[in-house]
């Protein structure tokens, strides 16, 4: 497929959307921002698209919990459409708050046999440990080789920005499953590779999980943000550096990439 | 209906950070017999539903079953040796609770319709306390008396009443035959804070008019004429004694700030000092506005919702600007007292520093990381006399069509009210915010705290620019100070409007029409419609659940006409209103001093001075601070706050590129010394311009294309010597924005700024004047670091080293002010800034750092333990001035205009011939091994460090947890 449409959700509160957008209109999409409230009154731009992004913000400002109240609004108005998205081959990302969104609607894990729904919900995200919001860069080393929108072998450099971005798991056994059944999608490393505490693992997240994928390898959800880093000037000491790969791009030009080889 | 408690909290094994953080402020109000803190959120919901979907809804909607657990009913206090007090805070009735809005939309998605909803908090306190310290705690942390009742013990909820609706009822104000005594009664009862010749100047209006005025022309006069408004001060007549020689000024901020704008007259200026925030050229199709504003009395009060609220206001400026502006970038200054004050050394009714810093910080964070507005540039000062006073600047840049910089509001527009409700919140604010503080502050005026919610705002911010760039409407403004009667009495100055009070969205019931009318209530514009397009922008923005109300339309009888379910209750003619107030005569002097400089001992070592000052908590590093801050949100950061090998070097300016497909930059930076007023304001504004300019110049900023914004915290310039000493830093903007060829864009200032102790005795803030600067970049690919980036390469200053101590940072450490006070030459500071910013274009430098407080010394530690790499510096090199012969004169004096540049070898040529003819000199070396070492002119070595050890120092004192 040459012309690859993507849709990049909007609500109240979301505030990453326009960087969103050009970050997959660089890498070649045509990307449109829809409010939640046009979909829920009409859902078939989704049907037209083929990549979903839910970006980062304070959707509904973090009422009840991060990401809770846009997942309540996803699993009552949107739930079959988006499975049928999945179902159909099309790649959904969810960044920062958009993956609290995924992770509170049940989308991610989306450990085989589970399906979505609120019932058990596996995994979730919570406080930092430090207790406080923080902007910082990462470096992630990618967990699965079965992720479209990730290079396996290839450590990126993002930021990240939250007070929520803990992750963790119901019991020892989901994070077995999400181990071994390829779930993790990036975990946060230092610049060797090697994983560590604070500020390397900048939250808490049990095995310093960054982010998910889904058991189809077409859902990522992270908490870093590569819609920040699509431009050299964009890495924190690119004053230092002959032109720094924008390493977010990878994520965006993969997606692309995806769909035009695929759908 | 039934009704069902919930609560909420977290699971053993996930931190309470709530819990912690109140703990950590109980132990700060001086309570230590409070051991542990948990804490719980209460949903109380009355609906049709049954235990079993109860259980649904705490499962699937109210609780994170990973990491939370509920209970639905009451739970009881905890079991255990200890005693444990439980308090719970829930929203005053009525007060807007955005919790609950969601959680009723998110039960109307699971088929639960019109439930009703409040939330509460509920802590656990567990630890022997005593009433009074349960009641201190209680008001002091965890409620704000405003909107918020306290429930201790197991007492049951609060009952759900609605507040009885207001009953019309119009009051006269009798002042007609009022003596003087009376007429100073009046205004003081009624926290009008007017003059008594405003309150004559009334009384005559009204005698003409044969008539008494009504409350709510009293009060939109107050709002209007009030210092926060009009800025009486800075514009009145001033006669001056300068050292014995009389000085006139017909206006003095007209003959100074506004004179130099004037008189450089340059073509890239669209819009200054007159609309919300002043407009510049950024493109050929962008223009960029700047505002920075105060919020000093409300975040003594509340540093929390005070510093929220001040930047959630600031950032309806740029929006109310033209026909609005789209945000891209905050800016925040603070000045606080010492966060390790002693407890003994706070005056009763005032908030300890620590708790007011990390307040003024969260609300900061919260507001605009939630607006989705990066936080790029500051600084944070601190001295004791920020004690009572502490200074809360929000600065705001927004970028807008320049097609669209102008607003053209006519007769027959529709008014509209767009975004929050209006509640009690704010009430008096601009009014009490113009006045100085006492120790019963606290008490009397916590209803001038508003309450800010960001996701309103943002809401409100995205339908807007939809709307704008449909053209849907005329004219915009924010409901800023003063509320709708400053916003629609401005809009429609020239026109005359008409407004039914009635029709205003209220939070709750029961508001009187003035409190309606002068309510600051957040997250309100006001907009002009032409009635043609108002079904289209109505359905606009309902569909995107924002609120836009028709409250009135503007006329053409130039009168401002208040209405109450059709009853007249207020008629103003708007040119008094605008043009009535009278002008005052003011007297200032000013004497010239010269304290002398200290006797202080010849050392052969430094080490231990350059850690004090690298540790001090002025120079320090304020990374605490930045990160809490989203800096990169919106995509277009370049330069960011901290820079270097590990991120985190302190920049000199922030960069960022508003337009994503283009390589446009702006550059943001601030500069402020009040130490140096303390000797002369001229020289304290002069230098705040000059390190404004030169934190620009340094990250590759046009010095061609550098706009500059004032704002004065000073205190009571009814006293002459006070006033004498804005006139001086008034004066050094005039010959600083001319110099410089800079013109002053915007400004505000904010006088009063002083406490009056229970036992009478006044703290009064040191003069502060904060200048911002605004610059633009031609190609961001060019910007330059602080940072030093290769062993090796080469440093030079450029500019010259005087002996200029007076002010320092190496005289404070050492408990001296001193006098000579770093000057400017504006020609020199000029030419070098242009020489250097050839060099950036044409690719000559490495890294750049302007040198400021703490001097060279302090300059070349920052830039070596940014870069990783050492540096070898050697005195030999450093162009001085005749008298600068001392070693720690050298080291440390804080001269102005210099800056140090890092050149690789091979450049060095194009790099000196560029420089020719400008104190300039080799000062030092990038080194491999990670080390500072300074040897003075006799070749001896006078400072010898490990990076890190300096960067310990640097980083230690500013960690608050």
């Amino acid at each position: 497929m040459e012309n690859v449409q993507a849709i990049v959700l909007r609500a109240a509160g979301v505030n990453c959307d326009v960087e969103t957008q050009y970050a997959l209109e660089l890498a070649g999409a045509r990307a449109e921002r829809i409010h939640i409230n046009r979909l829920i009154e009409d859902p078939a731009p989704l049907d037209r698209c083929q990549i979903l992004v839910f970006p980062g913000g304070f959707s509904y400002g973090d009422d009840v919990a991060a990401g809770k109240i846009l997942a309540n609004q996803v699993i009552y108005h949107l739930a079959e459409t988006i499975r049928r998205c999945i179902d159909d081959g099309k790649l959904v990302l969810g960044i920062c708050n958009g993956f609290q969104v995924l992770v509170k609607a049940g989308i991610l894990p989306g450990l085989a046999q589970m399906g979505f729904s609120f019932e058990n919900q596996p995994v979730s995200i919570t406080d930092n440990d430090s207790g406080k919001y923080e902007d910082r860069w990462v470096y992630l080393q990618p967990g699965t080789d079965r992720c479209v929108f990730l290079d396996a072998d290839r450590r990126i450099y993002l930021p990240v920005a939250h007070g929520e971005g803990k992750l963790v798991t119901r019991d020892a056994s989901i994070l077995e499953r999400l181990r071994s059944e390829g779930h993790v999608a990036f975990r946060y490393v230092d610049a060797q590779g090697d994983v560590g505490d604070f500020p390397i693992n900048p939250n808490g997240s049990v095995d310093s999980i960054a982010g998910l994928t889904d058991a189809t390898g077409r859902v990522l959800g992270l908490m870093p943000h590569p819609e920040r880093f699509v431009h050299s000037t964009q890495h924190p000491h690119w004053t230092r550096l002959e032109e720094p790969q924008s390493d977010g791009m990878m994520i965006f030009d993969n997606a692309v990439r995806y769909v035009r080889e695929n759908m | 209906m039934a009704q069902w408690r919930f609560e909420v909290s977290n699971r053993k094994g996930f931190v309470d950070a709530r819990g912690r953080a109140v703990l950590e402020d109980i132990r700060e109000l001086g309570i230590s017999s409070v051991e542990g803190v948990y804490t719980a959120r209460v949903y109380l919901i009355e609906a049709e539903m049954d235990r079993a979907f109860a259980e649904r809804v705490a499962r699937e909607l109210l609780t994170d079953m990973v990491c939370q657990e509920y209970r639905i009913g009451r739970s009881d206090i905890p079991a255990g040796p200890m005693p444990a007090t439980l308090i719970e805070v829930h929203l005053k009735s009525g007060v807007t609770d955005p919790v609950a809005e969601s959680v009723v939309a998110a039960l109307a998605d699971m088929g639960v319709a019109g439930a009703h909803v409040r939330t509460a908090r509920k802590y656990i306190l567990v630890g022997r306390i005593t009433d009074e310290q349960t009641e201190t705690i209680a008001r002091r942390i965890l409620a704000n008396d405003c909107i918020e009742e306290v429930i201790t013990g197991t007492d049951s909820e609060p009952p759900s009443s609605h507040t009885r609706p207001y009953q019309l009822s119009v009051t006269q104000i009798p002042i007609l035959g009022l003596n003087d005594d009376a007429l100073k009664q009046l205004s003081k009862d009624r926290d009008l804070f007017l003059t008594l010749t405003e309150m004559r100047t009334i009384q005559q209006h009204y005698q003409s008019l044969g008539r008494q005025p009504t409350d709510i022309e009293m009060e939109t006069l107050a709002q209007t004429w009030s210092e926060h408004c009009v800025h009486k001060t800075l514009k009145s007549s001033v006669d001056m004694d300068f050292d014995g020689k009389p000085i006139h000024f017909d206006n003095l901020l007209k003959e100074t700030v506004f004179k130099a704008t004037q008189d450089l007259n340059k073509d890239w200026c669209i819009s200054v000092f007159a609309d919300n925030a002043g407009v510049i050229e950024f493109d050929e199709d962008t223009a960029v506005c700047f505002k920075v504003e105060t919020h000093n009395h409300p975040s003594a009060l509340d540093p929390y919702g005070g510093a929220a609220t001040g930047i959630g206001g600031v950032i309806r400026d740029p929006m109310g600007t033209g026909m609005g502006a789209r945000p891209i970038a905050n800016t925040d200054v603070f000045c606080f007292a010492p966060p390790d004050t002693k407890l003994k050394d706070v005056p009763k009714g005032v908030l300890h520093p620590r708790r007011i810093m990390k307040g003024v910080v969260s609300g900061v964070r919260d507001y605009g990381n939630r607006m989705g507005i990066p936080t790029v540039n500051g600084a944070i000062y601190f001295d004791d006399r920020y004690i009572a006073n502490p200074l809360v600047f929000c600065g705001n840049v927004g970028l807008l069509p320049r097609d669209k910089c102008f607003k053209r509001p006519q007769s027959g527009h529709l008014i509209l009210v767009v975004g929050g409700r209006t509640g009690r919140d704010g009430i008096h604010g601009a009014t009490f915010s113009s006045g100085e503080m006492t120790h019963e502050h606290e008490d009397i005026f916590s209803h001038a705290v508003q309450i800010g919610n960001a996701i309103t705002e943002k809401k409100m911010l995205d339908t807007l620019l939809v709307a704008r760039n449909r053209g849907l409407y005329e004219a915009i403004t924010d409901c800023g100070a003063g509320g709708l009667s400053s916003a629609v009495g401005e809009m429609g100055e020239t026109l005359g409007a008409v407004v039914d009070l009635e029709t205003v969205p209220l939070k709750y019931a029961g508001l009187n029409y003035t409190e309606i009318w002068i309510s600051e209530a957040q997250e309100r514009m006001v907009i002009a419609v032409k009635p043609e397009n108002l079904d289209e922008i109505r359905r606009l923005f309902a569909g995107e659940d924002v609120e836009a109300t028709v409250i009135g339309r503007f006329t053409d009888d130039k009168m401002l006409t208040l209405r109450y379910q059709g009853v007249q209750v207020g008629r103003l003619d708007m040119e008094f209103l605008h043009e009535g107030l009278a002008r005052y005569a003011r007297k200032a002097v000013w004497k010239s001093r010269s304290p002398g400089e200290p006797d202080l001992p010849f050392q052969d070592d430094y080490t231990q001075e350059l850690l004090e000052i690298l540790g001090s908590y002025n120079v320090a590093s304020k990374e605490w601070v930045i990160r809490q801050y989203d800096h990169e949100v919106q995509g277009g950061s370049v330069i960011k706050p901290l820079t270097g090998a590990a991120n985190d070097g302190p920049s000199d300016a922030a960069v960022l590129r508003p337009r994503l497909t283009s390589a446009k930059g702006i550059a943001l930076s601030c500069g402020m010394n009040p130490m140096y007023g303390d000797i002369d304001p001229y020289w304290m504004a002069m230098a705040g311009i000059d390190e404004a300019i030169r934190n620009l110049v340094c990250v590759g900023a046009r010095p061609d294309r550098i706009a500059l914004l004032d704002n004065y915290c000073w205190g009571d310039c009814s006293r002459p010597e006070t006033l004498g000493a804005l006139v001086r830093a008034s004066q050094a903007c005039l010959d600083g924005a001319m110099g410089f060829e800079t013109p002053f864009i915007s400004g505000k200032d904010s006088l009063n700024n002083e406490f009056v102790c229970e036992d009478g005795t006044r703290i009064a803030i040191p003069y502060t004047l904060l200048i911002s600067g605004i610059g633009m970049v031609d190609d961001v690919n060019r910007c330059v670091s602080m940072d030093v980036k290769r062993p090796g390469n080469l440093l030079f200053m450029i500019g010259l080293t005087r002996n200029e101590l007076g002010g320092s940072h190496y005289y404070n450490s050492k408990g001296h002010l001193g006098g000579n006070v770093p000057q400017v030459n504006p020609a020199v500071a000029k030419e070098t800034a242009c020489r250097i910013h050839q060099a950036i274009l044409k690719g000559l430098v490495a890294a750049c750092h302007d040198c400021s407080e703490g001097g060279l010394a302090v300059a070349l530690a920052e830039m070596a333990f940014a870069g990783g790499f050492g540096v070898e510096a050697d005195l030999r090199g450093l162009p001085t001035s005749d008298d600068c012969v001392r070693t720690d004169q050298q080291l440390f004096s804080e001269s102005n205009s210099r800056y140090i540049v890092e050149v690789s070898p091979s450049n060095y040529d194009a790099f000196a011939r560029l420089m020719l003819n400008l104190p300039f000199g080799q000062v030092g070396e990038v080194m491999k091994e990670p080390r500072l070492t300074i040897k003075n002119r006799h070749q001896k070595i006078v400072i010898d460090a490990e990076l890190q050890r300096l960067k310990t120092a640097w980083q230690a004192p500013l960690w608050l947890g």
